[in-house]
């Protein structure tokens, strides 16, 4: 199931965070490597808890070894 | 708009068989973007590896693929492209494939100059056998064959690439994505046997019996550990003591093999002309 | 893939080596692709080829070692080429892991092995049948093999067409199994017209890309159509256990089907694929099973002894594996007596012997370092007169 993360209006740049947990093998990396710890285990996979707080930097996408976490700016 | 991997992966195969927090993955994502980037028509390019973890990676990708013998695939990856020299061919091996078993095919494809991509994926072990001690494994490090600690000293792949004959000869990390990304651009688009040493972490063998951290802190070490080789020149020396230099190393331009093969075939049907 | 495009090729009557004749053989069937390494008495097949297949657009390639040399054939091969390696028992040896890779992924190629005395290094100059039981056992795993041997100049060329006929169409590395007497020697051959011998490629898949199954089969001795890489049907070839997709598979029944399809696509065909000589032989109390060059030894003891009488004809095989087995059946069961000669310590005998099934008794005569002598086949035949 893909978990999908929005943030609040506001000037800044909004950023949509979804992980694939079919794909996730929980490594702790995203979560690690995130400057703004927008993301946090919630049981067995990450989740986006912070989500308003992305700077789209995708530290987390590019070092995901699994293809399981993408980011992008949010259409809105 | 999300970097569409996808595209570019067989999903039906996915989740990978790679361990949590190994940098295989990493560099599969930098080398797909590297491919896209230079908007390579899919069905002209053969992705080629030996035997080991990193040598799985072609099963995963939606190219032609060709997954070898230890050691063997530069050899194999030399005749799919001489017998079909339009093709743009990436070679993935693990660092015990390329430089141990393969290295006489490493020297020599680097002699060569043949026009394809090296990209060898240095964990500094052999993973996929459980973690045993490879030429990359760094001197008093820990592995299942090494278990009072390395005797030997690692192999300088840069150096050895240079002095074989490769004109493209590059490093990086996989805490270095894009970095990494560029330098493997660079290797894909340069004509002539191009090599790029990728740094990374196997952090449930090697790390493991290192007792080096979390795959998360393994990565971070990298960032550490690395400047570019610019930095290298312009800093004082006690800032770089012990650093790892990244970024290209080497690149000059010589005619590749096929360029040279084609000037054998006019000099053949030259002299045979002159005799006739 | 047609031969027709080589100008330089001379039909009619050749007085040449066994080495050219192969070489001269492969560019006839196609062949446009060769990678390998020198090693006596192979050597001038490369050497030929090197001065040939530029002129033909070909590839030649000397790689670093014979195992660089069979890896760059079936890379060759994959992409398209028709392709050839040549060797001796030494770079054989070598090569045996890359050859069972050829089995598995069923990539058409030729290996060509000039047997000289071995083990190991051996007698480099000195001819030798002893690589025929690693013909067929070399590599490791379940295989099918198919492996010929010349015992002329004009053999050394006809077998080598065979050789790439039957690896395309069955999709397989085919051996040719020749030795340093008929490589090296001169003789006359007749070079065929362009054209005049048949030539097969290997069937090419008429299925779009998403449909198309590499290792596909309905029935196990049928063979899959082969796509080349760049052809755009993005397939993937691997050493690993694989089902018709060729992607790995783990499944034993999968697997163990996969397996009896390597082995039935040529044991299904071997009437296809056997070829032998028979010499006197109608009216033979005494078989004498001998190949290569020692069947050109055994052909002159057969007439000595014809002279005085003795009922001795000659079974020489030209297809080594599968060995014709039932065919040599049928002559052995009228004979009281087998005599092999061979310039190893028995391994042919070996077969025989089980053919023979103990009801004709075999006598199996060792000899090695030069050319079979006649008077040691003689002896053998009198021995049991």
């Amino acid at each position: 199931m893909a978990e999908v993360a929005e943030a609040p209006t506001k000037t800044k740049k909004k950023a949509v965070i979804k992980i694939k947990k079919e794909w996730c093998k929980s490594c702790d990396i995203c979560v690690e490597l995130c400057p703004k710890k927008v993301l946090e285990f919630r049981g067995r996979y990450p989740e986006a808890v912070r989500p308003e707080d992305c700077n789209l930097c995708l530290e987390c996408e590019l070092h995901c070894p699994d293809f399981a976490i993408t980011v992008e700016e949010s259409d809105e | 708009m999300a970097f569409p991997y996808e595209d570019y992966l067989r999903a039906e195969f996915m989740p990978h068989i790679w361990c949590a927090g190994c940098g295989h993955g990493i560099i599969m994502k930098a080398l797909i973007r590297a491919i896209d980037s230079l908007k390579l028509d899919k069905n002209k390019v053969v992705i080629a590896s030996g035997i080991g973890c990193a040598s799985r990676l072609p099963g995963y990708v939606d190219f032609d693929t060709l997954h070898t013998t230890h050691g063997r695939a530069l050899a194999f990856a030399t005749g799919v492209k001489l017998a079909r020299p339009e093709l743009s061919i990436i070679v993935v091996s693990g660092d015990g494939d390329a430089i141990a078993i393969g290295g006489n095919h490493f020297l020599h494809a680097c002699q060569r100059n043949i026009d394809m991509t090296l990209v060898i994926f240095n964990n500094f072990n052999y993973g996929m056998t459980g973690g045993q001690v490879s030429p990359s494994t760094p001197y008093s490090a820990f592995t299942t064959t090494t278990p009072y600690g390395n005797p030997n000293y690692q192999f300088d792949v840069l150096g050895i690439s240079k002095a074989a004959g490769a004109t493209y000869v590059a490093r990086s990390t996989t805490y270095h994505a894009r970095h990494l990304e560029k330098m493997i651009l660079g290797a894909i688009s340069h004509k002539g046997f191009s090599v790029v040493e990728v740094l990374e972490d196997c952090p449930i063998a090697y790390g493991r019996r290192n007792r080096m951290g979390t795959p998360a802190q393994m990565l971070k070490r990298w960032k550490e550990m690395c400047v570019t080789f610019d930095a290298m020149k312009k800093l004082p020396p006690w800032r770089v003591k012990d650093k790892i230099p990244i970024g290209l190393y080497h690149q000059e331009e010589r005619p590749d093999f096929w360029e040279e093969y084609q000037e054998t075939i006019r000099k053949a049907k030259e002299e045979v002309q002159r005799e006739a | 893939m047609s031969n027709l495009d080589d100008p330089f090729y001379k039909p009619g009557v050749r007085f040449i080596s066994g080495n050219e004749a192969i070489a001269e053989g492969a560019i006839y069937a196609g062949c446009r692709f060769f990678a390998g390494y020198p090693i006596t008495p192979s050597t001038e097949i490369a050497e030929e080829l090197a001065i040939r297949l530029p002129l033909v657009d070909g590839v030649f390639l000397q790689m670093e070692d014979e195992i660089a040399s069979i890896a760059a054939v079936l890379g060759g091969s994959l992409a398209g080429k028709k392709a050839m390696t040549a060797t001796s028992g030494p770079g054989f040896s070598l090569m045996q892991e890359n050859i069972g890779y050829g089995y598995m992924a069923e990539i058409p190629c030729v290996v060509v092995d000039v047997m000289r005395g071995g083990p190991s290094t051996g007698m480099p100059t000195g001819p030798s049948q002893s690589d025929v039981m690693q013909a067929k056992w070399g590599t490791h795993g379940d295989h099918p093999v198919i492996a010929l041997s010349p015992a002329t100049v004009q053999e050394c060329f006809n077998e080598t067409v065979r050789a790439f006929n039957f690896s395309e169409q069955f999709r397989l590395p085919v051996i040719i199994l020749s030795d340093e007497i008929v490589s090296h020697m001169r003789e006359k051959a007749v070079l065929p017209s362009l054209g005049e011998l048949e030539i097969v490629n290997r069937p090419k898949p008429t299925e779009p890309p998403g449909e198309y199954k590499p290792y596909g089969f309905k029935y196990e001795w049928e063979i899959p159509p082969m796509a080349a890489f760049g052809d755009g049907y993005r397939f993937h070839v691997t050493g690993l256990a694989h089902d018709y997709t060729g992607f790995p598979s783990n499944l034993p029944k999968v697997i163990w089907q996969q397996l009896k399809h390597l082995h039935d696509k040529v044991m299904r065909n071997v009437e296809k694929i056997w070829r032998w000589e028979e010499f006197l032989l109608d009216d033979a109390e005494i078989v004498v099973v001998a190949y290569g060059s020692t069947a050109r030894a055994a052909k002159e003891a057969i007439a000595r002894e014809r002279k005085r009488g003795v009922k001795v004809g000659m079974f020489r095989p030209i297809t080594l594996w599968p060995f014709p087995e039932p065919v040599l059946a049928s002559f052995i069961d009228r004979a009281k007596l087998a005599v092999v000669p061979e310039l190893n310590l028995g391994q042919v005998k070996l077969t025989v012997e089980r053919v023979a099934k103990g009801r004709v008794p075999v006598v199996s005569v060792a000899h090695g370092g030069e050319a079979f002598l006649p008077s040691l086949i003689v002896e053998a035949i009198r021995s049991r007169v």
